[in-house]
């Protein structure tokens, strides 16, 4: 029975379940609702979630756990003469499950009976599962056939008992709760701990958000270096990756994307800081209600401005407009695409960013430190320099650490403004490139999950994520501690 | 004491008159002018470049909604078009766009010459003035309608790209003399044609419906799919992000207990807001298409990818929005004997429930602008088929997005796909605008003080 | 609690320092202050007494025009000091607020240190032409506060570290370091424990040789005990104003002996 249809039967025998519940809880107390401890819709919901949620647990655990114990056991019929390494086993075993769901494909559309399918041949299949549009890469070997007809045999007993455990499962739920349904059970204490279970459950998805992140960059992090050393990696100058099928050796190290990163990064931040940081005091301090009402707003817009849209002002307006206008007058270079294009770009992007934190931060100094400078006849660009931004700096810094996160993770901006050519240089009117171009080239096209060149997109991840993770922690912190101050 | 020395005198004007401003004063007020200008400076630097931002995308991209039209009386010759005469559709698509071409040009020289116009263009220049798409259009009506066959038929064909960029401003005689896909003779031809009536410029409907087309027919290219991929993206946030956020909430604000378990969370949470998004791009690949095996270019795919990013800012959208509840409506409810949780959705939810909505539409906005994660689950793939419907597992059929779309748009060579992709940013803005009006008119309109 | 100082309460000089002429006030569309006429003398001390809300602070921050940070406020009248007025185009108020020093209710140094606190005002008036002119006038600033001898070794430590008694000591000392010639201040001691607010009293006690200074208090006890003279606020009305002996013993206004005998306020 397939999960679907196994969901759907679950959820129908919860629902019988719950009207049976409900009529039992209300006979046992003769039929007045008063005198039940619950209201009689806990009672029905309780029996339900009895039956359901055990049987859909064990069912999804099941779903996950089922194709990992049959690979095992389907991978021990492959000889080992047939493949040379783990990537080919891989590979190999990719095949056996494509085969074996083209078989079922096969079967399902009435194209070969399952007594046919069983008795396969490997030579006339891939042409008869290419029909059905099942797409198998090489010529099948016998010994994949005999692994995937192998695993078309495990999978349906596995079903098999599935099914069996499944119903049992909410069989049993039904019996246990059915039984201990009474006037007296408190139905609703027990569905409100659900709930509670629930909720809690929800808001584990935070942490199994970032688990998720770390495991799957870490693991395939640990599978490049496998293949290429860290060492490389991490010092080497040079950014040359080989394309896959022309063979040679890529050389992939990361100084120069993290130089073209920090460039434009610092690039950006020398925009966004002054401009974002007087916008802030500007209109915390100076302008009238009716400026503030109307340039707040504003300068809001641009934060909620979608990124690409920032890629492409870089693309067709800010990168020729630097080319034509200074750089190639100057004989700085000839590329639309450069260190200075993207960081300006970024920069106006984090303006906004820039000027709310601060104007927070800005805000939160208490005024009673501004009446002691006016009182002592500071004026207010004074009383600015001198008392408030002295007091919200460790606010400001923390402001400015996020903003460069938000720099240094920043992707559309760079990949239509920065260019491509991965170099170490100082001229900012030249192309560079950063982690995050790199990031979305080597995984976006053919992608070969067991080549270096694939793989290293996953270290270049990890990396961005250790450095924008310890700027948030850090500027997390600093926030903190300086509220908490004034608090 | 040591008063006696320590008599300090006043600076500047000996006086000491309040009447006469000294030179220090005077300094220093300038000073002061000249830091609240740095500051009116700044703010006016940030909304010219929003400004200058808007004009740049608008100059270029206001054109794609227009778009240049030629009318054509197609006589459909039966003979050719349906060879075995039995106006079978299956049998008819045996003839491919080859057949139908000629059939076209020859109808354009026909019209061109009825209007009394007269050109020594060749055959085969006259007819790269139509586009390409033209004739898979005129081939896909009469499939669609064999009835036809053997009239002759007024159809309405898309110019090609040079003459449509011809009338928008962006190709000239000077250009077309340089240009090996127009040349200025065909310029003149178009202007004859507009001059006659058969060739005018309209809004471009087909733009914000049509799918994509290929790399060398800019004029056809549409966001249909786009829309509809990104629409599918929204529905998938929307149906998992509003009630993970809003439940994750609820058990942070009213139950959590504060303990190190909860820290946790609540670390993750104000974490998880400040990732780049791209890193959940990488997630969505290793996660969702490696190991879970969903496939690619799915708006499923793209829309878990953009759950995991958008649920930060609806859980704390949400949290404010709990906090500010006041305690006294969860005590008169616990007053009465209600449970914890009945107290919270019977009571606290419903009255949370605009600020709530408020956030979750300007998490949806932000979803739907986020470009950099849907890369690399491949939704940069070039797709001409419309998605299925929701309930047709349309959400597991490959498709792109608005922004992505806009990308895709950026990576082709040919000059019109600029004015494309500016044109796609306007309907992004459009939809962004929309959604926020609606946030803030929510906001507005059931905004409460306590 | 000191007796002695009754006897000792002679008005110095009758040397008008601030006079003000029919000034008014309104927050909005509140009018906060209604015709009030003062004349205050040098080298006193004039308490401003009554119950909260009557507008003694209010009147207080029109004296160095302190009330110009609020932008719904809005001054009417005359004020002059030194005979002049004050609320004249030509006044800068940065420089008047020099001349004119304000203390207020809560301790506020600065996030800084001690020293950069005193040194703070000086500073950006120019009052010193090199670091040892800068030192003494910190060093006699902190004397006259009667806060030297707790601090001359930590010059450098943060002022916020101080407790609550130093740090208004320390606020009163970062007024004086500008050499004002009249002294505002806003329930100085209102944050204060009665240890801390005995060492203030006793400062404004010696204050008074040097400046003109103006308290407001909701303690009559602390007018009684530091002003020389005592102007009764009511709703924003200045209902009696003289010797404080006489408001306290002899009130004219049925109000005033209201509110000294506790039956409102």
């Amino acid at each position: 029975m397939s999960p679907f249809w196994l969901i759907l039967l679950v959820a129908a025998l919860a629902l019988v379940g719950a009207v049976l519940g409900r009529r039992k809880a209300m006979a046992s107390a003769g039929g007045d609702a008063r005198v039940l401890h619950s209201l009689p819709n806990y009672y029905g919901a309780n029996v339900a979630l009895f039956v359901a949620a055990p049987a859909l647990l064990v069912l999804a655990a099941w779903m996950v756990i089922q194709p990992l114990a049959l690979d095992g056991r389907v991978s021990a019929m492959i000889p080992e003469t047939a493949y040379e390494d783990a990537g080919a086993l891989n590979l190999l075993m990719a095949d056996v499950r494509r085969i074996a769901e083209g078989l079922d494909l096969a079967v399902e559309q009435g194209a070969l009976t399952a007594a046919e399918a069983r008795a396969a041949q490997a030579e006339d299949l891939r042409a008869r599962l290419a029909e059905i549009g099942v797409a198998v890469g090489a010529e099948i070997d016998p010994s994949t056939l005999v692994a995937a007809q192998g695993l078309r045999m495990l999978d349906a007993r596995a079903d098999l008992v599935r099914t069996v455990v499944i119903l049992a499962l909410a069989a049993a739920g039904f019996a246990f709760t059915y039984a201990r349904t009474n006037a007296s059970y408190r139905a609703r204490n027990s569905v409100e701990f659900a709930i509670l279970l629930l909720l809690i459950g929800a808001s584990t998805i935070a942490i199994l958000t970032t688990l998720g992140i770390v495991l799957s960059m870490l693991f395939e992090t640990l599978n490049f270096f496998r293949q290429y050393p860290a060492s490389e990696f991490f010092f080497s100058l040079t950014w040359d990756p080989s394309f896959s099928g022309r063979g040679g050796a890529s050389t992939l190290g990361i100084l120069p994307l993290l130089w073209g990163t920090l460039y434009i990064s610092i690039i950006a931040l020398i925009v966004s800081v002054p401009i974002g940081l007087f916008s802030a005091i500007y209109l915390s301090e100076y302008a009238g209600k009716r400026f503030r009402g109307f340039a707040k707003p504003l300068l809001e817009v641009l934060a909620g401005i979608p990124t690409i849209v920032y890629g492409l002002f870089a693309l067709i307006t800010v990168g020729p407009l630097l080319r034509d206008a200074i750089a190639s007058p100057l004989g700085l270079g000839n590329s639309a695409s450069s260190v200075m294009t993207a960081g300006l770009v970024m920069g106006i992007m984090l303006i906004p960013f820039v000027s709310s934190l601060s104007d927070d931060i800005i805000n939160a100094v208490p005024q009673a430190m501004r009446d002691g400078s006016y009182g002592l006849g500071a004026t207010q660009s004074e009383t600015i320099r001198q008392v408030i931004l002295p007091a919200a700096l460790p606010g400001i810094v923390g402001a400015i650490l996020l903003a460069a996160s938000r720099a240094i993770g920043e992707t559309m901006i760079v990949v239509l403004g920065a260019g491509a050519a991965a170099k170490i240089d100082v001229n900012p009117f030249e192309a560079m490139t950063t982690v995050t171009v790199k990031i979305v080239s080597q995984l976006t096209g053919d992608t070969d999950f067991s080549s270096p060149e694939t793989l290293v997109a996953f270290a270049l991840g990890l990396t961005l994520f250790v450095m924008t993770l310890g700027l948030n922690v850090l500027a997390l912190y600093i926030v903190r501690k300086y509220r908490e101050q004034y608090e | 004491m040591t008063d006696a020395t320590a008599e300090t005198p006043r600076r500047g004007s000996g006086t000491g008159s309040l009447m006469v401003p000294d030179a220090r004063t005077a300094k220093r007020n300038a000073r002061e002018k000249r830091f609240r200008l740095y500051g009116l400076v700044a703010v006016c630097t940030g909304i010219l470049m929003l400004a200058l931002l808007l004009t740049s995308i608008l100059s270029a991209g206001l054109s794609a909604f227009r778009q240049t039209t030629i009318q054509v009386e197609v006589p459909l010759v039966a003979e050719r078009l349906d060879p075995e005469g039995n106006r079978d559709p299956a049998q008819m698509a045996k003839v491919t766009t080859f057949g139908y071409a000629p059939l076209l040009r020859d109808a354009l020289i026909g019209t061109i010459e009825s209007a009394g116009i007269e050109t020594e263009l060749d055959p085969r220049a006259i007819a790269d003035m139509v586009s390409d798409e033209s004739v898979a259009q005129l081939r896909a009506f009469v499939l669609a309608n064999p009835g036809v066959l053997g009239q002759t038929i007024p159809v309405e064909v898309l110019a090609s790209g040079r003459i449509d960029g011809f009338f928008k401003g962006r190709v000239t005689y000077q250009t077309a003399e340089l240009d090996k896909n127009i040349s200025p003779e065909q310029l003149q031809l178009a202007e004859a044609l507009q001059e006659a009536g058969l060739l005018a410029t309209g809004f471009n409907w087909r733009f914000i419906t049509a799918p994509d087309a290929s790399t060398t027919r800019p004029e056809a290219a549409g966001l249909g799919v786009a829309i509809l991929g990104s629409f599918y993206m929204m529905l998938v946030v929307l149906a998992l992000a509003l009630p993970i956020g809003v439940a994750a909430s609820i058990y942070l604000e009213e139950f959590a207990p504060q303990n190190k378990f909860t820290d946790l969370i609540e670390v993750n949470i104000s974490n998880l807001a400040a990732v780049p998004s791209i890193v959940f791009g990488i997630l969505g690949l290793a996660i969702f298409i490696n190991f879970a095996g969903l496939p690619q270019s799915a708006p499923i795919v793209g829309g878990l990818v953009l759950t995991l990013m958008t649920l930060p800012t609806i859980i704390i959208a949400t949290r404010a929005s709990l906090k500010s509840v006041p305690p006294s409506i969860r005590s008169a409810a616990l007053g009465l004997g209600a449970s914890r949780m009945q107290t919270v959705f019977h009571h606290v939810l419903p009255l949370a429930m605009p600020g709530i909505l408020t956030g979750t539409i300007i998490g949806l906005a932000q979803a739907l602008g986020e470009t950099a994660p849907l890369l690399l689950i491949g939704m940069v793939a070039f797709v001409r088929e419309y998605p299925g419907a929701p309930w047709e597992g349309g959400l597991f059929d490959p498709a792109t997005a608005l922004p992505v779309q806009v990308y895709n748009f950026t990576q082709r060579s040919d000059p019109a796909f600029v004015e494309r992709a500016s044109g796609a940013i306007i309907v992004l803005l459009i939809f962004l605008l929309i959604m926020n009006l609606a946030a803030i008119f929510l906001r507005r309109k059931f905004e409460r003080r306590w | 609690m000191n007796d002695m100082r009754f006897t000792e309460r002679t008005v110095a000089t009758d040397e008008v320092k601030i006079a003000a002429k029919g000034v008014q006030v309104y927050y909005g569309d509140t009018h906060a202050i209604k015709d009030v006429t003062i004349d205050i003398a040098d080298k006193t001390v004039t308490a401003f007494i009554g119950p909260s809300g009557c507008g003694k602070s209010t009147f207080l921050r029109c004296i160095n025009r302190m009330n110009d940070t609020i932008p719904s406020a809005r001054v009417e009248g005359d004020i002059r000091i030194d005979g002049e007025d004050i609320y004249d185009k030509r006044v800068d108020p940065v420089q008047l607020r020099a001349k004119v020093g304000m203390v207020f209710q809560k301790p506020n140094p600065f996030p800084k240190s001690i020293y950069d606190n005193v040194s703070y005002g000086p500073k950006i008036h120019g009052l010193a032409r090199n670091k040892a002119e800068l030192d003494e006038i910190v060093e006699t600033s902190l004397r006259r506060a009667a806060l030297w001898d707790e601090v001359k070794d930590r010059l450098g430590a943060p002022g916020t570290g101080l407790s609550g008694g130093q740090q208004q000591r320390l606020c009163i000392a970062r007024a004086v370091a500008t050499s004002p010639e009249v002294l505002l201040m806003d329930e100085p001691c209102s944050a204060l424990d009665p240890i801390a607010t005995d060492q203030v009293e006793n400062l404004i006690h010696e204050l008074r040789e040097r400046y003109s200074v103006v308290i407001v208090t909701h303690s009559m006890s602390q007018a009684s005990r530091v002003s020389q003279r005592t102007a009764y606020f009511h709703l924003g009305e200045m209902v009696e104003y003289g010797d404080t002996g006489d408001i306290f013993t002899n009130p004219k206004d049925e109000r005033t002996e209201n509110y000294i005998t506790g039956r409102i306020g």
